[in-house]
């Protein structure tokens, strides 16, 4: 764990060793290996942050399903199955370009990367595309958070109020990861436009996104089995 | 240096990602065609699909994530996040299954209100002296009361 | 070969170079566009320091309520509802925008880097984005402030907050939403900076224990924070969409609200206090002049610190409903805290004893936190007791007892901090004469509110109210009398300092004989911070002879 001890006097990006200097290569690192891994560490403590987020309102569903567990089935049979099923191989998919696309970047094939990274954002697309189709039809039948949800014939319980914190919870749950894909849209848009400045010496950017884009994918894999496969 | 930096992140692979592409896939079937069967309980359920979940949790991060292959710090790191998360849910869990008096589930919505003992309410009981003074009351003191 | 640089150099060997990090690009638009850690280190100085102001302020006024049981304020009578949002600004913006960012923002991110031997933190456009949020934050704090009230207490507690009918709640919250995610971004950058931004030749064992605190501290932002901002969100939501999460009436559990707050909470206490003791491990073997006893097990303390506070918060919940059985089990786990904070205390005391003490204005400052933190931590054993606590709960022992950590401790050490790298941030000398002045009358002032309040609670005075039965008068007006020396005692520590500035720098790099490597750069540090890449020739805290020095344990 200990510092490198090579390339003490890098600093004030004065290298009198390397032979070319990487336009990308910060003043206040010594070598470029060390700014990779202080990027890396630093991103790994962020998806800590976004675990112990969304873990606050994973507790919080579970904790409500424990108390409301007939309303919560009840409520999740207004979950299209197939379109959970389908956001899911899509995400997992994508998972896969975006590993494809950082392998790419590794390895300075550019056009492949660029072609990995525009899969991944189509899948992205797909995936709002489905997400938009969902909440239309939640809305549409009220099945909405708290004081907006309107009881249906279904609701076994009537009047209880599982069903709105069910709701409740959906939407801001798989609101606040449709969010993360968002952002992650931007983002992926934003390493497209700075394709060319990326090659195996630097693609930090690439690769730390990767790790994002993974994680939103990780949250995925939970968020669906607890929703639509209920019973 | 740049070399040899390059050379250091060349884990995996296509042919590794391809194939936990494939394993998450046919763990998703698994999942779904579990969610058809009973196996027994509720609980039982769920437990079994988190279990799979988990499991295509760990390939995504060992494999697309490559802590399998990178510096363990950045393992340790993720492995303290859902430590920590699994203290909270744990901790919660041993509060709410023990709850002497749990507060009532299913109650429908408009639940008649239980009535007030009447030396408890607040409309037939007098309100209570005001703490008696020594100092004799000032300006602003004396307006109010 | 690199310049051998060892903790017996004399000071001043760098000529005071004529451009520094002040007096370098000194635009106002430089200024709030920097990334050197040091000027953002400033600014967070000045922004937490003008909160402590208001938040002192209102203190001041709360004990000007409490001095008669009449609730008046300068003969302007006080409701209790103008009370209640008193002392929940009071308690609200002394934790969320003075203690929590005060030590983190403001001297971690000016020294951190220093004492590493790194030229910033590792992501310094990260650090100014951190200090902006913080900004943000604070606006919107204030303004919820302005256009609303909020009544609730700093905790929030549903259903009361979910249901009052007070407007600002929600934008309170999302202020403190925001400035959490402050707080999110500074642990980040510095768990990345110690990782990786270490000099030459300093590993882990050879970091200050100032870096092994701030480490600690950063754990628990970074595993806690999250958790508190979606608490608040879901807060937020609840209350504007009447879902059932928190509140009864719309079918939720009130104490759930409690384990989420607190899960953030308890740990955030030591948010507040591991800076302090990280403060402190500093001063006490640099004015003794001995090296410090017990390295390793201070370092493992404030790690362990970090850890254990993640499994205690249900103390804040013994009447609160929770199950006896986790009451049972938060009261056993409690006192697991006190292990490594007796561990730090006893280490400290080792570290003095057959020292060379130099009484220095931190090292009274460092004395006083000894005092002070023993009283606070041991009352700490009597509320974390199943039964007394019963007894205690919502009276002003709880009250003496967190202030005695937070103010008299943390706030302690943050004054002694400050004192000890004044001359390293400006470049100046203080007075020694007002700082010890400024010192005593913070003690005297400090003790003389809060011994008052522990024998009040004990008594049975319950917190919050704005007035009390007459019994307890002599004890409310000495608490109020012992708050005007506190007042001056902070007006005086801000004379000394300001009056520094007034003179040219005469500050020597190493004015304490500090070990550390922030000593060895000039004061103030040039932009750049180091004239030459420092390497680690020697433990900290090594006052060996020179003849004797040399690395490794």
């Amino acid at each position: 764990m200990s510092t490198t001890t090579t390339d003490l006097h890098a600093h004030g990006g004065h290298d009198s060793h390397g032979e070319h200097h990487n336009p990308f290569h910060q003043h206040h690192f010594a070598t470029m290996e060390q700014q990779f891994d202080t990027a890396k560490i630093g991103m790994w403590t962020f998806l800590v942050t976004e675990v112990l987020m969304f873990g606050g309102l994973f507790v919080g569903f579970g904790l409500s399903q424990a108390k409301y567990p007939q309303e919560f089935v009840d409520a999740h049979h207004h979950l299209q199955r197939w379109a959970g099923s389908l956001n899911t191989v899509v995400l997992l998919f994508s998972s896969w370009t975006m590993v494809m696309a950082v392998h790419a970047a590794q390895t300075s094939q550019k056009a492949r990367m660029k072609m990995f990274l525009w899969i991944t954002l189509l899948c992205a697309c797909v995936f709002m595309g489905v997400k938009y189709y969902e909440y239309s039809h939640k809305f549409e039948e009220g099945l909405l958070p708290g004081m907006f949800y309107h009881s249906q014939p279904t609701d076994t319980i009537p009047g209880s109020h599982g069903y709105a914190t069910f709701f409740a919870f959906y939407f801001m749950m798989t609101g606040l990861h449709g969010i993360h894909i968002l952002i992650g849209m931007g983002l992926i848009l934003w390493l497209l436009k700075n394709a060319d400045n990326f090659n195996s010496e630097w693609y930090t950017p690439v690769d730390l996104f990767g790790l994002y884009w993974h994680i939103v994918d990780m949250i995925w894999i939970y968020l669906f089995p607890l929703y639509y496969l209920i019973s | 240096m740049s070399h040899g930096h390059s050379e250091k992140h060349h884990h995996g692979g296509p042919v590794v990602y391809t194939a936990t592409l494939i394993a998450l896939l046919i763990l998703t079937g698994i999942t779904v065609g579990a969610s058809y069967i009973n196996f027994g309980s509720n609980s039982a359920n769920i437990a079994i699909a988190l279990t799979i979940a988990s499991m295509k949790a760990i390939l995504v991060s060992l494999f697309f994530m490559h802590l399998l292959w990178d510096k363990k710090v950045n393992a340790i790191i993720a492995a303290t996040g859902f430590l920590f998360l699994g203290i909270f849910i744990t901790f919660d869990l041993i509060d709410l299954n023990n709850r002497r008096d749990p507060t009532p589930r299913n109650v429908p919505v408009m639940a008649t209100p239980t009535a007030v003992p009447e030396s408890m309410n607040p409309q037939l009981t007098p309100a209570p002296k005001p703490y008696p003074k020594k100092v004799a009351p000032v300006e602003g003191e004396a307006e109010k009361e | 070969m690199e310049p051998v640089l060892t903790s017996g150099q004399h000071v001043g060997d760098h000529p005071r170079p004529e451009k520094n990090y002040l007096n370098e690009n000194t635009r106002v638009w430089d200024w709030m566009t920097t990334v050197d850690h040091k000027r953002i280190g400033l600014m967070y100085l000045v922004g937490s320091l003008f909160f402590f102001l208001i938040g002192g302020m209102l203190a001041l006024m709360l004990r000007l309520v409490l001095m008669t049981p009449q609730h008046t304020m300068f003969g302007i009578a006080v409701d209790a509802e103008m009370y209640n949002r008193m002392f929940t600004l009071h308690g609200a913006i002394m934790v969320f925008l003075f203690i929590i960012p005060a030590i983190p923002g403001s001297l971690t991110n000016f020294v951190l880097p220093l004492m590493l031997g790194a030229k910033d933190v590792a992501f310094p456009k990260l650090n100014l984005a951190s200090f902006y949020v913080y900004v943000a934050g604070a606006i919107m704090a204030v303004s919820s402030i302005v256009i609303g009230a909020v009544d609730t207490g700093w905790t929030f507690y549903t259903p009361y907050s979910s249901s009052s009918s007070q407007t600002a709640v929600a934008s309170m919250t999302m202020a403190a939403f925001i400035l959490g995610f402050s707080s999110i971004l500074t642990g980040l950058n510095f768990i990345a900076t110690v990782h990786k931004l270490r000099a030459p030749g300093m590993g882990w064992f050879d970091m200050p224990l100032f870096i092994w605190g701030m480490y600690s501290t950063a754990v628990i932002q970074i595993l806690a924070t999250p958790v508190l901002a979606i608490t608040l969100v879901l807060l937020a939501i609840e209350k504007t969409f009447h879902i059932g999460i928190f509140d009864p009436k719309y079918g939720g559990d009130p104490v759930l609200f409690q384990h989420f707050f607190w899960f953030y909470s308890h740990p955030a206490v030591y948010i507040m206090i591991l800076p302090g003791m990280a403060i402190i491990s500093e001063l006490i073997p640099t004015f003794s002049k001995k090296t410090i006893f017990g390295y390793r097990a201070i370092a493992y303390s404030s790690v362990s610190l970090a850890l254990v506070s993640f499994i205690v918060w249900g103390h804040h919940m013994f009447v609160a409903g929770q199950s006896q059985l986790a009451n049972v089990v938060f009261s056993a786990l409690t006192f697991l805290v006190a292990i490594p904070s007796g561990v730090k205390v006893f280490n400290w005391l080792t570290t003095m004893y057959k020292g060379n003490i130099v009484l220095k204005t931190p090292m009274w400052f460092a004395i006083a936190f000894l005092i002070l933190f023993a009283i606070g931590g041991l009352t700490g054993i009597f509320l974390g007791t199943l039964s007394t606590n019963i007894h205690l709960t919502d009276t002003y022992f709880v009250v003496a007892h967190f202030h005695y950590v937070m103010m008299g401790s943390t706030v302690t050490a943050f004054l002694g901090g400050l004192y000890y790298w004044w001359p390293k941030m400006t470049g100046r000398m203080f007075s020694e004469k007002g700082g010890k002045i400024s010192c005593a009358l913070w003690f005297i002032g400090f003790n003389a509110t809060f011994i008052p309040q522990f024998i009040m609670g004990s008594q049975g005075m319950p917190r919050r109210y704005y007035n009390y039965l007459d019994q307890f008068q002599p004890f409310h007006a000495f608490s109020t009398v012992g708050s005007w020396i506190l007042g001056l005692s902070l007006f005086t520590v801000a004379g000394v300092l300001l009056a520094s500035l007034r003179k040219p720098a005469d500050a020597p790099d190493d004015p304490w004989g500090g070990t550390t490597l922030e000593w060895k750069t000039s004061s103030p540090p040039i932009t750049h911070n180091f004239h030459d890449q420092p390497v680690l020739e020697r433990e900290p805290y090594d006052y060996r002879p020179a003849g004797m020095a040399g690395k490794g344990h």
